[in-house]
C-alpha cells in the first residue's frame, strides 16, 4: 500500500514533559489507522502536529511521499490533511449549508453561492452515505449529526487524510456504530482514517492497523487482525515504576462514605454515571483508575453536592446528602482537591491568605461579630505558608502568580486544615513538578494515616498503585471492578481501564 | 493575566516568581490610580483639539467648565448636588460589578426609587421628619431593590443576558412614572404632568447656608463607607468578590451562588432607588417625568473611572457632577452647546473602557523588571 502520511522522528518537547520522542508511523492510504494509548501518550501532541497547531522540535512529515512542512491548519488542509476535534467549531444558528460555505467564502466570489454549496452536500451524501439536510441548523442537530457535518466539511475542502481526535467520546453507542460505518466507506473509497482513542473495543472494531504509542514514544505498529485485547492492553500500559513510599500498615475504621446505586449525567445530558456504588472507610486510600473522561469527574462532582443524582443514595457519616448542595457536603467535613487547581480550586486573583480561608472564611475565628478579622486571617496564613512550605512572598502575594506547585499546596493546606473525614484528591498532582508532586503524594499517605478516608482519582496509574489500599476501575461511568492494592496485577487493571469486567480481566 | 503564568512556563521559569508577583502588585497598585487619571487628561486633552478646531479658545472653554463647577458656592453646592445621585447610582454600580453583574438597569431603579419616596413623602402625613425622611428613603430603596429582582433572578437562576433586562426594565420604569405622574399622582389641575410636593417634613434638610446644597451627598458618602465595610470587611463581601473573581471556584467552596448574586442586585438596584429618593427629596421635591434622564449610564462611567472602589466612585462622583453643574457656564463663556460637555464624559468613558486593554501591562512590565534583576 502506498502511504499517505509518514511523520519521521518526531520530536516535541513541552516545559517539563518529552511529548514525543522519535515518534515514526507510516499511515497507509486508504486505511482506518488507530493510535492508541493512554492520557499523556503523546496522540494529540502527534496529531496537533500533523494539523500544523505545534510544529515539532525535530523530525520530518511526508504526505503522499513528498517532504512537507505544515505550519498551520490552513496549510494542512491545503495539503489534503484535515482534523476534527472533540469539540465542533460550527456555528449553532447558521445551516448546515451556510457553516459549510462559511471559509470558502473568500475565495473571489463576493457572493456566497450557497445553492452551489447545497448541491455539493448532497452529492457528498450521496456518494459516501454521509446523510444530512444541508438546510437544518446546526444547533437543532444531535451531536452525531454535527459530527457528521465536521467530516462533510472537510471532505468538501479537499481532504484526504482525516485525522478524528477521540470521535465517540460525544457520541452515543447506537451514534458511534453508524460513525464507524461511515468511516468504513470512506476508507473504501480511498480516503485515510486516524482514529486518536483510548477505548480497545473501538479499535478492535474499526481500525485496520494499530500503533501504539507510550510515554512519547512509539511502541509498536501492529495489523488489527493479528492481535488480541491483552496484548494490547500490555503494550498500552507497560511496566509501571513503583515509588517507593514509606507505608505504615493499613489500619481502617468505620465506614465513612458509601454510593448506592448513584447514577449521574454529564454536562451534555449523556449519562455519565451509571448505578456506581462504592465504600470508603477511615484510615484507607481508595484509589480510582480510569481513563479520563469515563466518568471520574461526575463521580467527584457528585459526592461533592456540585451534580444532581438523577438515581441512587449517598451516604456520608450514616445521613443521606443525595440532595444536599455543596455547603452542606462541605460542613459534612468532605474536603477535596478539585481537578483544575485554577478554575475551580484557587481564585488567582485572590492573595494566598485569601485563598486558605475559602472554605471557612464566614466561620470563627475569621469572622467574629459578624466581620473579618484579619489578623487571625494574615496569622493562619503564616502559619500554613510555614507547616506546608509553600514559597511565596508572604500572606499577601497573588496566587496567580506562583507556580503550580505551590498553588496546589494553597489548595492542599486548606482542604487538611479542615481537618476533614474525608478528602476527594482528584488528579491532584496534575502538572505539578516532582518535588511537589512526591510532597503532595507523602500527604495523602499521612492524611490515611491519621485516620481521614481519602479518594485518590487519577488517570496516572502508577499514582494509583504506589498509594492505594483498594483500587476501582472506572469505563463509561460503570465500575469495571475493585483489587486490594497489593493483589493489583498491571495487566489486569489495563484490561479494566479498556472496558473489560475484572471478571473477564482475571482469565 | 493569569493564563500567563501557565501558558509560557518556560519563560517565567528563568525569573524569580516571587519577585514578579512583588513586581506585578506593585504596578497594578500604580495603575488604579494612573489609569483614571490619565484617561480624563486624554479626553480633556482631546476635547481641546476639538474645541480649537471649530473656532474657540480650549483655555477659555475650560476655565468657564471649571467656574461652572468650583467657582462659587453656588456652583460647588450644584456641583455636590448633581453628584449625590451619581455616586450613589455609581456605588450600586460598583458593587455589582464587584460581584460579577453588570447593572445598566440604573434608569429604572432610579425612577423606581424615586417614585416609591414621592409616594411615600406625599402621602403620609403627620409625622415628623426624623422619622419622615428615613421611611422616604427606605422606600426608595426598595423601589429600586424590586425593580432589580426581575433581570436579578433571570441571570442568576437561567443566565439570562443582564444587560438586555436592566435596560427593558428601564423603559417600563420610565413609562410607569411617566403613567403615573399624568394619572394618580397628577397635581391638579394639571398642567404639567406632575405630582405634589412631598411634604416638608420628608425633605432632606439644607446643609450649607446661601446654597442649595442638601443632604444628598451626605447620605452618598454614607453609603460609601457602608460599601466600603461590607465590601472589604465582612464575609459577605469577601464571598461577593469571591462569586465576581471566580464562580466556579466559588461553588466549589460551598457559597451559595444565586443567593449572594440576587442579594447583590438588589442592593445595587437600591442604591439606584436611594439616588432617586434623594433627588426628589433634597432637590426637585415632585416627580416628574424623566426627572434624573441619563444619570443611570452616567453612573457606569462613574463606576469604572472610580475604579470600583468607594473612595474612586466619591471622587468620579464628583467630576461627572462637576460636568453636568459646568456645562452651561461653558456655554456662556465661549458660545460652545452645551452638548459639548456630553462629549467630553463619552470620551472619558472610552478611555477608561479603553485601559481595559492594559491589563495585561502591569504583567508585562513586571516581567521585564524581573529579568532585568535577575
Amino acid at each position: 500500500m502506498p502511504s499517505a502520511v509518514r511523520m519521521e522522528n518526531i520530536t516535541k518537547r513541552f516545559p517539563g514533559v518529552l511529548d514525543n520522542d522519535h515518534v515514526t508511523v507510516d499511515i497507509a492510504r486508504g486505511e482506518i489507522h488507530a493510535l492508541l494509548g493512554e492520557n499523556g501518550a503523546g496522540k494529540t501532541t502527534l496529531m496537533n502536529i500533523l494539523y500544523g497547531l505545534y510544529h515539532p522540535d525535530a523530525g520530518n512529515i511526508f504526505v503522499n511521499d513528498r517532504p512537507v512542512t505544515i505550519s498551520s491548519p490552513l496549510d494542512a488542509i491545503s495539503k489534503g490533511v484535515g482534523m476534527i476535534h472533540q469539540h465542533f467549531m460550527l456555528i449553532p444558528v447558521f445551516t448546515v449549508a451556510e457553516n459549510i460555505a462559511l471559509g470558502e467564502e473568500m475565495q473571489g466570489n463576493p457572493f456566497v453561492d450557497l445553492e452551489l454549496t447545497r448541491k455539493r452536500i448532497l452529492d457528498l451524501s450521496k456518494a459516501t452515505g454521509l446523510h444530512i439536510d444541508p438546510d437544518a441548523r446546526v444547533e437543532q442537530l444531535s451531536v452525531g449529526d454535527q459530527q457528521r457535518v465536521e467530516i462533510i466539511k472537510a471532505l468538501l475542502r479537499g481532504v484526504n487524510v482525516l485525522i478524528m481526535d477521540e470521535p465517540t467520546s460525544v457520541l452515543t453507542p447506537q451514534e458511534a456504530d453508524e460513525l464507524f460505518v461511515v468511516l468504513r466507506k470512506l476508507a473504501e473509497e480511498g480516503k485515510t482514517i486516524i482514529f486518536i482513542t483510548h477505548k480497545l473495543r473501538e479499535v478492535m472494531a474499526i481500525s485496520d492497523r494499530i500503533t501504539i504509542l507510550r510515554g512519547g514514544k512509539v511502541v509498536n505498529t501492529v495489523n488489527t487482525r493479528e492481535v488480541d485485547r491483552d496484548s494490547l492492553a500490555n503494550m498500552m500500559v507497560g511496566r509501571k515504576i513503583f515509588l517507593n513510599f514509606d507505608r505504615k500498615a493499613l489500619n481502617v475504621g468505620n465506614q465513612v462514605l458509601e454510593l448506592k446505586n448513584v447514577s449521574a449525567l454529564n454536562d451534555r445530558g449523556l449519562p455519565a454515571l451509571k448505578e456506581v456504588s462504592l465504600a470508603m472507610r477511615a484510615g484507607e486510600i481508595l484509589g480510582v483508575a480510569g481513563v479520563d473522561g469515563n466518568g471520574q469527574s461526575e463521580l467527584a462532582d457528585v459526592i461533592m453536592g456540585l451534580r444532581p443524582v438523577t438515581h441512587g443514595d449517598i451516604i456520608v457519616k450514616g445521613r443521606s446528602v443525595v440532595h444536599k448542595d455543596a455547603s452542606y457536603v462541605i460542613k459534612q467535613g468532605i474536603s477535596a482537591i478539585p481537578f483544575s487547581r485554577h478554575e475551580e480550586g484557587l481564585v488567582l486573583t485572590f492573595s494566598v491568605k485569601d485563598n486558605l480561608i475559602l472554605k471557612e472564611f464566614y466561620n470563627p475565628p475569621f469572622s467574629d461579630k459578624g466581620l473579618l478579622d484579619f489578623k487571625v486571617i494574615q496569622d493562619n496564613a503564616q502559619r500554613m505558608i510555614k507547616e506546608y512550605d509553600i514559597r511565596t512572598t508572604g500572606p499577601d502575594a497573588k496566587v496567580g502568580n506562583m507556580s503550580g506547585g505551590n498553588q496546589q499546596k494553597v489548595v492542599l493546606a486548606r482542604e487538611i486544615s479542615r481537618k476533614p473525614d474525608i478528602l476527594i484528591a482528584c488528579q491532584p498532582t496534575h502538572g505539578l513538578d516532582i518535588g511537589a508532586t512526591e510532597y503532595v503524594r507523602q500527604q495523602l499517605l499521612n492524611q490515611r494515616d491519621s485516620g481521614i478516608s481519602v479518594m485518590l482519582i487519577s488517570t496516572e496509574l502508577e499514582e494509583i498503585l504506589s498509594l492505594s489500599d483498594r483500587i476501582i476501575v472506572m469505563y463509561e461511568g460503570q465500575i469495571m471492578g475493585e483489587v486490594p492494592a497489593e493483589q493489583a496485577d498491571l495487566q489486569e487493571i489495563g484490561k479494566m481501564m479498556l472496558g473489560v469486567r475484572l471478571e473477564a480481566a482475571k482469565v | 493575566m493569569t493564563e500567563n503564568s501557565t501558558k509560557d512556563p518556560v519563560k517565567t521559569s528563568r525569573i524569580d516568581l516571587n519577585k514578579l508577583d512583588r513586581m506585578v502588585r506593585r504596578f497594578e497598585r500604580l495603575f488604579v490610580f494612573l489609569v483614571p487619571i490619565v484617561a480624563v487628561l486624554s479626553a480633556l486633552i482631546l476635547m481641546a483639539f476639538l474645541i480649537f478646531s471649530v473656532g474657540s479658545d480650549p483655555w477659555v472653554a475650560y476655565k468657564g467648565l471649571f467656574s461652572g463647577m468650583f467657582g462659587n458656592n453656588f456652583d460647588t453646592a450644584n456641583t455636590l448636588n448633581r453628584a449625590a445621585p451619581l455616586m450613589l447610582m455609581g456605588l450600586g454600580v460598583a458593587v455589582a460589578f464587584r460581584g460579577g453583574l453588570f447593572n445598566i438597569g440604573g434608569e429604572g431603579q432610579i425612577a423606581m426609587g424615586g417614585l416609591f419616596a414621592s409616594i411615600v413623602g406625599i402621602y403620609i402625613t403627620g409625622i415628623p421628619s426624623i422619622v419622615h425622611i428615613p421611611l422616604c428613603i427606605l422606600a426608595g430603596f426598595i423601589g429600586g431593590a424590586v425593580w432589580s429582582i426581575l433581570p436579578g433572578y433571570f441571570f442568576a437562576k437561567h443566565g439570562i443576558n443582564l444587560i438586555i433586562t436592566t435596560v427593558m426594565m428601564n423603559e417600563i420604569a420610565n413609562s410607569l412614572v411617566a403613567a403615573m405622574v399624568k394619572g394618580p399622582l397628577l397635581e391638579p389641575p394639571g398642567y404639567e404632568p406632575q405630582s405634589y410636593k412631598v411634604l416638608e417634613s420628608a425633605r432632606l434638610p439644607l446643609i450649607w447656608e446661601g446654597t442649595r446644597l442638601h443632604a444628598g451627598i451626605l447620605i452618598a458618602i454614607l453609603a460609601a463607607v457602608i460599601f466600603y465595610i461590607i465590601l472589604f470587611r465582612t464575609p459577605f463581601g469577601f464571598a461577593v468578590r469571591c462569586v465576581g473573581e471566580n464562580e466556579t471556584a466559588a461553588k466549589h467552596s460551598g457559597l451559595k451562588v444565586f443567593r449572594i448574586r440576587m442579594l447583590l442586585m438588589m442592593i445595587s438596584g437600591g442604591l439606584g432607588g436611594i439616588a432617586g429618593a434623594a433627588e426628589i427629596l433634597g432637590a426637585q421635591y415632585r416627580l416628574r417625568e424623566a426627572f434624573l434622564a441619563n444619570y443611570g449610564y452616567e453612573a457606569l462611567a462613574v463606576a469604572l473611572l472610580g475604579q470600583k472602589h468607594p473612595l474612586g466612585v466619591i471622587i468620579s462622583g464628583v467630576l461627572f457632577g462637576g460636568l453636568k453643574a459646568g456645562g452651561a457656564s461653558m456655554q456662556r463663556a465661549t458660545n460652545l452647546p452645551m452638548a459639548l460637555v456630553a462629549v467630553v464624559s463619552g470620551v472619558i468613558i472610552l478611555f477608561v473602557i479603553a485601559s481595559g486593554i492594559l491589563t495585561r501591562l502591569p504583567r508585562y512590565l513586571a516581567k521585564k523588571e524581573a529579568s532585568r534583576g535577575a
